[in-house]
């Protein structure tokens, strides 16, 4: 799989310095990251140091939460995510999530995928649409003769995939997974990953995880993020990004090898 | 090593039984609890009271009759029902809900969605507050000056103030009921690149709605009973009024007029109509609680 020579990769996010404040509260500083198109890129790192944070600013959800403010630089593709012309609700569509705790809409299986096109007004066969993000997201042979029933009655691990093909309708290029498994049983949060790395093909991923092995498993790149007191404030911090291998094997800070060997703390 | 010590523990040092625990914990505690046992009483049992006397003097006097006639016996007779206090008191719940849902949901609406933590959505809440703690005879009170004193009494000025009097409960049960959708679902819903009004109209009311339909119907059943609001601004009719900008008949004010008046065929009239009143508000309690019921599964 690793036949991406470096001078081939394009890089679907840049950012440059970002800091992101919760009122006049620091969160993260200091975030350096070249997010590579068509690879997984986790972010690691202990509670509160701001990977969540991060990942919240590429899709701008962090608008959401009063206060957030984000400085430093940030490009989509080259362009600024945070200038002035840019439309958050166009940004959110081309960058989907998936979220820590299954949360399907209290609608049918069909509806929870239909949902996205319908609201976008995207010109297309919703039935077609349905199946193959169904399908992709490996869980149209499980559901597909009971798409009228509600996505709420699924089992947790096909609620999760229900939300990534739900995701997957609109038709992004990169999906953004916060802690996609930390719900999950075992069996479940397998096929989660074995599904992220079919999706790997056609879509850039990030993913947000507690779980070493997973991280270690799935990306291709890993960011190790940490947090340090500052007063009585906790800021995170980006401490190093590199190929997940050299993360894990071969770090160069001693913070990343303390955490990644479970040293941390 | 700790485990050995803690095997022999358990062999010879631990009682566990019922003499264990010092008598006057023992004895406290059912004194507590039949203490608070005999509180429920004293709660129940008026209420139980109040249904049983409803129930036994309303029955007496409750005849197909009572229903289909549309008109109050009059002095010394007996002939007469509140066929037309029934519809009077449907219209005016009917006006009052026709003002006060569009605007109590759409108030709430924004108080959970868009305000939320803003200067105009604490002024909201604050007044909403103080809504509900202003008696109900002010809301009939206000129709009165801002519709009776230019146009008469008429159903449509107690519609207004029943509508002003469920307007807080309905803003109150529904903002409570919107808080009550996952914040997840909003940003689930957001993160697919629909917009913050899609997501309110397309997934958090639907999502709320049983329980907004509960709240709804619990502002209604309260204003069934109200007589203070409507003595002053739908009146009273002897006879059958279909007229919204007339006075009108409700089975509150009857049952008010009628159980102070010297004549036993209306007072058994009242008995009746507090009967009718009591079925009425119960079966909406029932109604709320079976459309959650219904839509949870």
């Amino acid at each position: 799989m690793q036949t991406k020579s470096p001078n081939q990769t394009s890089y679907v996010f840049k950012t440059e310095n970002l800091n992101v404040y919760y009122g006049s509260n620091l969160a993260v500083k200091n975030v350096n990251l070249d997010i590579p198109a068509r690879q997984i890129t986790a972010f690691i790192g202990p509670s509160g140091c701001g990977k969540s944070t991060v990942l919240r600013c590429f899709n701008r959800t962090n608008d959401l939460i009063p206060g957030a403010r984000v400085e430093g630089k940030l490009t989509y593709h080259g362009k600024d995510l945070y200038a002035e012309n840019v439309d958050p609700v166009s940004v959110r569509r081309r960058i989907g999530m998936v979220f820590q705790k299954p949360n399907p809409f209290p609608k049918t299986i069909y509806d929870n995928i239909a949902y996205g096109p319908r609201v976008l007004g995207m010109k297309v066969d919703l039935d077609e649409v349905v199946e193959t993000s169904l399908k992709r997201a490996a869980l149209w042979d499980e559901v597909k003769d009971k798409l009228k029933e509600s996505g709420q009655s699924l089992s947790g691990g096909q609620q999760q995939r229900l939300c990534i093909a739900r995701a997957l309708a609109v038709k992004p290029d990169v999906i953004l997974m916060d802690e996609p498994c930390s719900a999950l049983d075992p069996i479940s949060t397998r096929r989660i990953e074995e599904l992220m790395k079919e999706l790997e093909e056609e879509y850039t991923i990030i993913i947000v995880t507690h779980n070493m092995q997973q991280a270690s498993r799935v990306s291709d790149m890993t960011a190790f993020f940490s947090v340090e007191l500052v007063g009585s404030n906790r800021v995170g911090e980006l401490m190093e990004f590199d190929k997940t291998e050299v993360i894990f094997n071969n770090p160069v800070k001693e913070a990343t090898k303390d955490y990644v060997e479970g040293r941390f703390g | 090593m700790s485990m050995s010590s803690s095997a022999q523990l358990a062999s010879q040092d631990i009682d566990i039984s019922t003499g264990a625990i010092s008598p006057i914990r023992n004895y406290s505690g059912k004194i507590l609890t039949l203490l608070s046992g005999v509180f429920v009483a004293a709660i129940i049992i008026p209420l139980i009271w109040v249904l049983w006397d409803v129930i036994g003097e309303g029955v007496k006097q409750l005849s197909w009759q009572t229903f289909t006639e549309t008109r109050y016996p009059a002095p010394g007779l007996t002939e007469g029902g509140f066929g037309h206090a029934i519809v009077g008191s449907l219209m005016v719940l009917a006006t009052g809900a026709a003002l006060s849902f569009p605007f109590g949901i759409l108030a709430a609406v924004y108080l959970s969605e868009f305000g939320r933590g803003t200067r105009l959505a604490y002024l909201v809440k604050f007044s909403c507050n103080v809504l509900t703690g202003v008696p109900a005879i002010l809301c009939g009170l206000f129709a009165y000056a801002v519709v009776v004193r230019g146009s008469g009494f008429s159903a449509f000025s107690g519609g207004i103030a029943l509508g002003v009097l469920m307007l807080p409960i309905v803003i109150r049960s529904t903002e409570e009921a919107l808080l009550l959708v996952s914040p997840d679902m909003r940003l689930a819903s957001i993160g697919l690149g629909s917009t913050r009004f899609q997501t309110t109209m397309r997934i958090v009311l639907p999502a709320a709605a049983p329980a907004i339909v509960t709240g709804l119907i619990l502002a209604l059943a309260r204003a069934t009973g109200e007589a203070a609001p409507l003595l002053f601004t739908s009146f009273n009719n002897n006879f059958w009024s279909t007229n919204l900008f007339g006075p009108v008949a409700t089975l509150p004010v009857m049952i008010y007029v009628f159980s102070k008046i010297p004549f036993e065929a209306q007072r058994q009239l009242a008995w009746a109509g507090a009967l009718v009143l009591l079925a009425l508000v119960l079966a909406a309690s029932v109604l709320s609680r079976y459309v959650v019921h219904k839509t949870k599964k």
